[in-house]
């Protein structure tokens, strides 16, 4: 749908035109920009930072401050960079988005297609869960993880990410399999394939796209926590939103920014690396985050 | 015995009454068609014999077991859907084999069932597409084949041919009562169009708001419906419906209307149970009213009516005619070439030997 | 026909006891994932609100002492900061996003070409982690460093930017970085919205005399009336929660000039030993997030149905 209008004379149309494309191209740059100067800091010197200007692409572009951030910052009071954290959140986020994926999906096929009396109070109750201020689960949760034992533990934090993640995953695979057709599964039933046969082999093979949603998107949201991560496993075991706050906000030495920019640039690699390599389903998984039901 | 049995069946959810206390049987062999029009519970009637849906009190028979807490796969039945549920990432080959491969049949056996079948269907061609890549022709067949793989004791089917196009319709439609005879299979088929009711059936079930309204063979419900439904649904163009009373000598039918005219009494009912002065609904088949040169020489009762000619409707092989009748409208059927105007009167020949009447008040036929 | 003698009554068979078994597999299979939403989310916020009427410190006590925590919470000026700073974040986020959201839609629906360099450009902030945002215009706007220096360079020497580390004006970079991220995410909705609406009904307005500009007041802005809901309740439901943005750029300050509820209950909480009025402090979230959430998804589940 574009409303261009057909009474509009040729020569005020190339006009419009030429402010709609450079109010674009001016909003585009906005948009980059901050990213941008992120990224050449980081492959600047330190003294260069200091006396140039913000802007200028660097004169002497150099990994440096790459391999210290990954390698030697210091974060804390030990100085061996980034990289623990970094595998601390791959190690997070492996088990936490396959088992709340693998979860969602069984769980959507149940409320779809195996219904019960009372599915809808069940369904409303899982996804108000995902709205939650996760404020309001804070303490008992700290408390729970210290009675586990899992405090300050990449088990812990997996737990916890299933937890509050499975609402989403289960609203997505809902939302998909209920345009899935019931005869299906009827035949399936009469074919006498069971509810895991049904499952495995009529549902599963058709369900590609809406797996790569909900991975993306509970990749996404469990790499960029901040907040439980914070507040359940601060130390060695941080995840690297975390990692990345210290150093960037320790007010002890020298202030680095090149070292800070790199960090950073580690910790958004990974979901950009998504977003760029699969932007259509990321996208998808934002907007049936956000249009609920 | 029957082979397929069902025993006052009743089915409500959440207080709503689908079904009223169904009894319906079938003979082996036999192609019973469930006829009605949408939400009157030929559906729901069909997911009960399935076992797709748990019936509220009741009994199924099948070939003398009472089924009714067996799992729809432990019932021996195989079903065609409307939507024909391919399962859209199997091949056609997957497809008519699941049910066989669900049930441990070795690969060998396996195969050869599904060549067997697709040779019956003539769809050998298809078995490594995809439903995706299939017309909706193909589609239904394969549903079939699915179906006949399975040899089961009864088919059913839901609607199966109401998403093709008329053309195909009919083709399917021989093409389903051509396998009938063929295997022999008993088959319950639900459907809204009584003409696939009528060219299929061997017995036809009228369903209406879950109550069981005729059970017969198409003959019979074509001839003799039971009530006024039955007489208004079965037919096309439907049944004209004439208010009246019986004559004081009960050897006529007097219809309503500012001028008197009267039809002689049908022989299909007996005087006995009239009564001089009753308020009747006569019923007559639009091919019963013709023109002199139609008239059905072993016609025992005619009464000939001069009426103006209203419409005159063409089919081509055909000619309907409309002109009024006791406040009402009837449409009588002419040859092509009548030579009808509408404008003009003409002699319309009514046979009543064919001719019912109804109780107005019941809505039942009085016989 | 067959010689031998058929039962006079059919024999009723029963389903066997797997089949039976089977029946209840689908809710044993729900069963783990709903205990676990009712423990950890429903089971925990009622924790939480007992401990709200508790005199909690550093550690849980459980003896109940009434509304004290709330009376401590309201007369608390950081608290009374925090709700401030929220109301002047949220309506502008909201606010700034969904003009922005709105303008790069519009702009992107324009026929235009090379839609598909664009559109991901505007919205590759909602991949990045809130913490990586808050990173980057901290430096982006530092005000030794950033651009403010830059523009001085360029040769506006009269240029200021201070706002990061004022007083009164930090709470706006948070609304800038906050818009920044989420406004794509916005532009998305309305896009999708857009390309929703039925392309006749716009060549009737054509065909009707109306200008490019009145259809799309009169008509298409109108009809994104569900885009512009569902775009203001995910917003604000964003912006109750904002937190780690928050903490990355300015850290609640300078002085507390950031607070919002969220790093006021984890401060309360977790630094400031005071368990009690943070519980409380979440429970008022909880409240604020219930009070836009649960109708809109009442509604949304009831439209479902139709």
């Amino acid at each position: 749908m574009s409303a261009a209008s057909p009474t509009v004379s040729p020569a005020s149309a190339r006009i419009a035109r030429f402010v709609i494309y450079g109010l674009l191209i001016l909003l585009a740059i906005v948009y980059l920009l901050p990213f941008f100067v992120m990224l050449i800091t980081s492959l600047k010197p330190l003294a260069e930072i200091r006396s140039g200007n913000m802007l200028a692409l660097p004169q002497n572009p150099s990994l440096d401050a790459w391999g210290k951030a990954w390698g030697s910052a210091c974060i804390g009071v030990t100085c061996a960079g980034i990289k623990g954290y970094f595998w601390n959140s791959i190690q997070l986020v492996v088990p936490a988005v396959t088992i709340s994926t693998i979860l969602g999906a069984l769980n959507g096929y149940v409320l779809t297609k195996w219904r019960f009396p009372g599915h809808k109070l069940v369904f409303g109750l899982m996804l108000f869960a995902c709205f939650i201020p996760f404020q309001a689960v804070l303490i008992p949760m700290a408390r729970v993880l210290g009675m586990l034992g899992l405090s300050n533990s990449t088990a812990g934090l997996v737990l916890v990410h299933v937890v509050y993640g499975l609402g989403f995953t289960t609203l997505f695979f809902r939302n998909y399999y209920e345009a899935f057709p019931d005869e299906l599964i009827r035949a399936a039933q009469m074919d006498g394939a069971g509810f895991f046969q049904i499952f495995w082999r009529i549902l599963l093979p058709s369900s590609g796209p809406i797996i790569v949603v909900t991975v993306i998107y509970q990749f996404t949201n469990i790499w960029n926590d901040f907040l439980f991560g914070v507040s359940f496993a601060s130390g060695e075991r941080a995840p690297m939103t975390v990692a990345l706050n210290n150093l960037v906000s320790s007010s002890t030495g020298v202030k680095e920014y090149n070292v800070d920019m790199a960090a950073a640039v580690y910790a958004a690699l990974p979901t950009l690396f998504v977003y760029v390599v699969a932007g259509r389903y990321f996208v998808r998984g934002l907007m049936a985050g956000a249009v609920k039901g | 015995m029957a082979f397929l049995e069902l025993r006052d069946l009743h089915k409500s959810i959440g207080g709503l009454d689908i079904l009223k206390g169904i009894d319906i049987t079938l003979e082996k062999g036999g192609f019973l068609v469930l006829v009605g029009p949408s939400g009157c519970g030929k559906s729901t009637l069909l997911n009960t014999v399935a076992g797709l849906t748990p019936v509220t009190s009741g009994e199924i028979v099948i070939d003398g077991e009472i089924v009714n807490d067996l799992h729809p796969s432990k019932r021996d039945i195989a079903m065609v859907f409307q939507s024909y549920a391919l399962y859209p990432n199997m091949t056609v080959e997957g497809n008519i084999a699941f049910a066989l491969e669900m049930r441990g049949v070795p690969r060998p056996e396996r195969e050869a069932a599904v060549a067997k079948a697709a040779r019956t269907l003539q769809i050998e061609h298809l078995l490594k597409r995809r439903p995706s890549q299939l017309s909706g022709g193909q589609r239904q067949r394969v549903a079939m084949g699915r179906a006949l793989v399975r040899d089961p004791l009864v088919f059913l089917f839901d609607e199966p041919l109401s998403n093709l196009d008329a053309k195909l319709r009919v083709e399917m439609r021989a093409e389903i009562k051509r396998l009938h005879r063929d295997t022999g299979a008993t088959i319950v088929y639900v459907t809204h169009d009584q003409i696939e009711a009528m060219t299929m059936a061997t017995k036809i079930a009228v369903l209406k708001d879950g109550v069981l309204q005729q059970v017969g063979t198409p003959d019979e419900i074509y001839r003799v419906p039971a009530n006024l439904f039955v007489a208004d649904f079965m037919g096309s163009p439907a049944m004209n419906l004439l208010r009246g009373t019986v004559s004081a000598d009960r050897s006529a039918i007097e219809l309503d209307g500012s001028e008197p005219v009267r039809l002689a009494l049908p022989p299909t009912v007996s005087r006995e149970k009239l009564a001089g002065g009753q308020n009747v609904i006569l019923g007559i088949r639009p091919e019963a009213i013709t023109d002199e040169s139609l008239r059905d020489p072993a016609a025992g009762v005619v009464t000939t009516l001069e009426l103006p000619v209203d419409l005159v409707e063409p089919t081509g092989s055909d000619t309907y005619v409309v002109a009024p009748l006791a406040g009402t409208e009837i449409t009588a059927r002419m040859r092509a070439q009548s030579g009808v105007a509408p404008g003009r009167s003409f002699g319309f020949v009514f046979n009543l030997d064919k001719a019912v009447v109804f109780e107005p008040e019941t809505t039942q036929r009085i016989d | 026909m067959t010689l031998t003698v058929e039962p006079s009554t059919p024999v009723r068979r029963h389903a066997s006891l797997a089949d039976r078994a089977r029946a209840f597999l689908p809710k044993i299979v729900l069963a783990p994932s709903f205990a676990l939403i009712l423990f950890f989310v429903y089971g925990f916020i009622l924790w939480t609100l007992y401990l709200s009427f508790t005199n909690s410190r550093i550690l849980p006590i459980y003896e109940l002492v009434g509304f004290d925590s709330y009376v401590r919470l309201w007369s608390q000026p950081n608290w009374h900061m925090a709700i401030k700073n929220l109301a002047i974040f949220g309506s502008l986020y909201i606010f700034f996003c969904i003009a922005l959201g709105l303008l790069l839609a519009i702009l992107l629906d324009q026929r235009i070409r090379g839609e598909g360099v664009l559109r991901p450009i505007f919205l590759y902030p909602m991949a990045l982690s809130f913490i990586v945002t808050g990173t980057a215009w901290k430096w982006f706007l530092n005000p030794g460093l950033g651009l403010e220096r830059a523009m001085h360079q360029l040769g506006w020497t009269s240029f200021k930017f201070d706002w990061l580390i004022s007083t009164d004006m930090a709470i706006y970079t948070v609304v800038i970085a906050g818009v920044w991220q989420a406004s794509g995410f916005v532009m998305a909705m309305f896009l999708a919205g857009l390309r929703g609406i039925d392309g006749e009904i716009i060549k009737a307005a054509q065909i009707d005399g109306a200008s490019t500009f009145s259809i799309y007041r009169r008509i298409i802005i109108p009809l994104l009336r569900p885009a512009f809901l569902s775009a203001v309740i995910v917003l604000s439901h964003m912006a109750i929660k904002s937190y780690d943005l928050v903490i990355a750029l300015t850290g609640g300050g300078p002085g507390n000039a950031t607070e919002l509820p969220s790093t006021f209950m984890y401060s309360y909480t977790f630094t400031r030993s005071q368990m009690a009025v943070g519980s409380a402090s979440a429970v008022m979230m909880l409240m604020g997030v219930a009070a836009i959430m649960i109708p809109y998804l009442y509604s949304e589940l009831r439209e479902r149905e139709k």
